[in-house]
């Protein structure tokens, strides 16, 4: 097996131990910058890149992918202790982790985030070790019908899945993709809804409305119902990680759903973000008990966490060997790369093979080497919640406006931050999801470049998205998703069997 | 006496009477995407830069290519009298307050140096027509017109397109990606049938047997002639005249600092970028990525951004693309 021999040599390349000390240091670092709301992996490789220049390409990207697994780890950090989602895809991992850790049960919702993402990684690794070079010609089959139809189908399966009353969705959904909107419009070159000011000329940035709609409105209701973080009570040992060990085997089909979610997504550029919400709305549909989600269910953290992951890793597949990077660390992976001359795209494989491989025998040892370290460290980020909220609450104020702001440098971030705050209470209030809103909003104007370019290309004919097997399928799926409730319910209606009682 | 020094000063180049020199970390902004273009030549200045030790302060990238580059421009526009920030800018300086009433002109901002010429390339996929003129035929003939894939909308690829539409009769459908490198997938996995990538868009596909180049969009061939593909040299491609299509266009990449600041630190720069020109790095990426090499500053440059201005306001208002 022509893969297995290149994978033991890229091992070869990295196991000396000036590499060995280089990942270390990423992956402390990465954990440290993803833990610091909207710093994040892409803020934390920007700044360290240029410290890579005197290195050899192959140590430079190692320690720069090991930031990238460590601010990974640490994202799922604040999303479950403080309900801030340090990366996009951390968004659904706040559902029910943020719950378990004011139950008590924060080490546990740690443990189950940091586990989920090591499986979901190494099965994306796996993936990208054997099927390389048949994924990166699926890529291409990708045009514009076919990545609207990805994206209509994220929308829909949150429609059709959501527990939610369907109308506050769709109302969530609707002002997300109004905002989406706000800035230039790349098919046509026009300005829209920026009212002359040169602040909203960008467009309104994903993590800035994050950062506000969930930490900022955590803390406005906290301070209301004068809680405590409750987390005094969580018993943290190395008891809680072998429990929640002891219970994988019960989650397989959660975890495979996931991973396969995740790999499918990843492969297609930005497909990480409608990942890690799929794997959770998924998760949510198949359970027993549906009703159990959002309050604090350790599948809710399997489930979104093993996605992103999946999806998250293999998006380094697209980038490497098409150029098109999968999210905004990889993006400025990418800059790197050109840098020490490597030009990614399909002759990187066959030109490059040291580099190559030594990144993918990387992403084997930083995964693991980062779990040993994400989980010896879970004590001392689940203890955070033992400082009194009055002592905390501050402090997550200015960290989320540094974040807020060093995304695009911009003061005016900082007051859209605190303006989400507010939606995000009032939304909170009157029992609007939130969820729809961020996903409308970072998938908005993907979505509706994708639409347009294929109605351009197609001549206005709709035909477009049923073109071929390919995007017909998962055009179809989408709309059968969307209608899934109704659809369910004609299903009962003419004696088609419930799923069977699980024995026991 | 005084005639004499400023010989010596314009002899030994401008710094001669500096004294001025960034004390904070200088940034490059770059009005585009990670690994489009200007990113890839940020990033070589900054490795140059670092590399050959030609600054006392670090540098950083920093990418601000929100609304198509906008970001930027207005970024650099409201830094007024910050010398520690160089703009690396295209066309898009012209191209942009016509397109979408930007309040912006270059004319507020302090010309540097410009540090290349970047070339346009008309690709198909290596399963198309292998000439321009069969290209032009199997145009006119599709029942579908022919989908050209480039980046942004009203911009150098657009306008590419609109020219290449009058001058053949064929009709394209343009569609707008995000970036070049987008464009050039797209390309190669048959959803588009054709681009109108810089070089370095396209350069690996091409090397990949993925793509073809057709013709470029200049007056003289690509100098380089060493053999970028296995049988294939940049200066192999024939020009889109000699083909029969006579539309041609380069794109200035220049550099600028903001508005109102002192000569001293403009002529820090000009050194600066000058002294990056002669590095290894600097003449590597320009024959890997076939970019014309130029070096104009002061007066010459001011002279070339007006006249490069007028050509390329006429060519938005002929294609129609000015907003009214």
């Amino acid at each position: 097996m022509e893969a297995f021999g290149l994978l033991l040599h890229g091992f070869a390349v990295l196991l000396t131990w000036k590499t060995l000390v280089l990942m270390m240091v990423g992956l402390v670092l990465g954990i440290f910058v993803g833990v610091l709301p909207g710093l994040g992996g892409p803020n934390g490789v920007a700044i360290l890149l240029p410290l890579t220049f005197t290195m050899d390409p192959t140590s430079a990207i190692v320690m720069l992918s090991c930031i990238y697994w460590g601010a990974l780890f640490g994202g799922a950090i604040t999303s479950i202790l403080f309900n801030i989602p340090g990366e996009a895809w951390s968004v659904a991992t706040t559902f029910d982790g943020y719950p378990m850790a004011q139950q008590g049960r924060a080490a546990e919702a740690l443990t189950a985030a940091f586990t989920s993402s090591f499986i979901g990684s190494l099965v994306a690794v796996l993936l990208i070790t054997f099927l390389a070079p048949m994924i990166s010609s699926f890529a291409l089959k990708f045009g514009p019908p076919e990545f609207f139809a990805v994206y209509l189908l994220t929308f829909c399966s949150f429609v059709g899945l959501g527990r939610e009353a369907k109308h506050k969705t769709v109302i969530s959904m609707s002002l997300g993709l109004l905002l989406a909107g706000v800035g230039m419009d790349t098919v046509s070159g026009n300005l829209r809804m920026t009212f002359g000011s040169s602040e909203l000329l960008r467009g309104i940035n994903f993590l800035v409305a994050v950062i506000g709609l969930f930490g900022i409105s955590e803390i406005l209701l906290t301070m209301e119902e004068r809680l405590a973080l409750r987390g005094h009570a969580a018993s943290i040992s190395l008891r809680v990680v072998l429990s929640v060990w002891k219970d994988l085997p019960k989650y397989w089909v959660t975890l495979v759903r996931s991973s396969f979610i995740g790999c499918w997504l990843g492969i297609t550029p930005g497909g990480a973000i409608a990942a890690s919400f799929m794997g959770y709305n998924l998760a949510k549909r198949f359970a027993k008990d549906p009703e159990s989600f959002g309050k604090g269910r350790i599948e809710g953290v399997f489930a979104p966490e093993t996605a992103a992951h999946a999806s998250g890793t293999s998006a380094l597949l697209p980038m490497l060997a098409l150029g098109i990077p999968g999210s905004g660390t990889a993006a400025i992976l990418l800059g790197g790369l050109m840098v020490w001359g490597l030009n990614p795209g399909p002759l990187l494989f066959v030109e490059h093979k040291d580099f190559v491989w030594g990144l993918i025998a990387s992403m084997y040892l930083g995964n693991v080497v980062g779990l040993v370290l994400v989980l010896t460290t879970v004590p001392i980020f689940a203890s955070i919640l033992r400082v009194p909220f009055a002592a905390v609450a501050p402090m997550i104020v200015v960290s989320c406006a540094i974040g807020a702001y060093a995304i695009q440098n911009a003061m005016f971030d900082i007051w859209l931050m605190l303006g989400f705050g507010v939606v995000g209470y009032v939304f909170k209030k009157i029992g609007i999801p939130l969820a729809p809103f961020t996903l409308a909003l970072v998938l908005g104007n993907r979505a509706e470049d994708a639409f347009r370019l294929s109605m351009i290309g197609a001549g206005g004919n709709l035909k477009v998205f049923w073109s071929n097997g390919l995007v017909g399928s998962i055009t179809t799926l989408a709309i059968v998703l969307l209608f899934w409730p109704v659809i369910d319910r004609l299903l009962r209606c003419v004696g088609w069997p419930r799923r069977a009682k699980p024995a026991a | 006496m005084k005639a004499a020094i400023t010989l010596a000063a314009a002899l030994c180049g401008a710094p001669a009477f500096a004294g001025w020199e960034p004390t904070k970390p200088v940034e490059i902004v770059v009005a585009a995407g990670a690994g489009g273009a200007s990113d890839q030549m940020a990033r070589m200045m900054q490795a140059a830069i670092q590399k050959n030790n030609l600054m006392k302060q670090p540098i950083v990238v920093s990418l601000k290519g929100g609304a198509s580059g906008a970001e930027a421009l207005m970024y650099m526009k409201s830094s007024e009298g910050d010398p520690n920030k160089a703009l690396i800018a295209y066309s898009l300086i012209y191209m942009l307050p016509l397109s979408a009433k930007i309040p912006f002109n270059w004319r507020e901002l302090t010309p540097v140096s410009v540090i290349a010429l970047d070339q346009f390339v008309l690709w198909d996929n290596s399963a198309g027509p292998k000439t321009v003129k069969e290209f032009v035929a199997a145009a006119k003939a599709a029942s579908s017109p022919f989908k050209m894939g480039g980046t942004g909308s009203k911009r150098e690829d657009h306008v590419l397109t609109v020219f290449l539409e009058q001058k053949t009769g064929a009709k394209f459908s343009y569609l707008p990606y995000k970036s070049g490198g987008e464009a050039a997938t797209q390309l190669v996995g048959n959803h588009t049938e054709s681009n109108v990538n810089n070089p370095s868009e396209n350069l690996e596909v091409w090397r990949a047997g993925q793509v073809r180049p057709l013709c470029v969009f200049d007056k003289e061939r690509i100098s380089y002639t060493s053999k970028v593909t296995d049988t294939q040299s940049w200066a192999d491609i024939p020009t889109c005249k000699e083909e029969g299509v006579d539309v041609q266009y380069l794109m200035l990449r220049a550099m600028f600092l903001p508005g109102k600041v002192t000569p001293e630190q403009q002529a820090f720069y000009v050194d600066l970028f000058h002294k990056v020109t002669q590095t290894a790095e600097y003449k590597d990426y320009m024959e890997k990525q076939a970019l014309k090499p130029i070096f104009l500053t002061g007066k010459d440059m001011v002279q070339f951004l007006e006249e490069d201005d007028a050509t390329n306001k006429s060519l938005m208002t002929e294609a129609g693309f000015v907003a009214k």
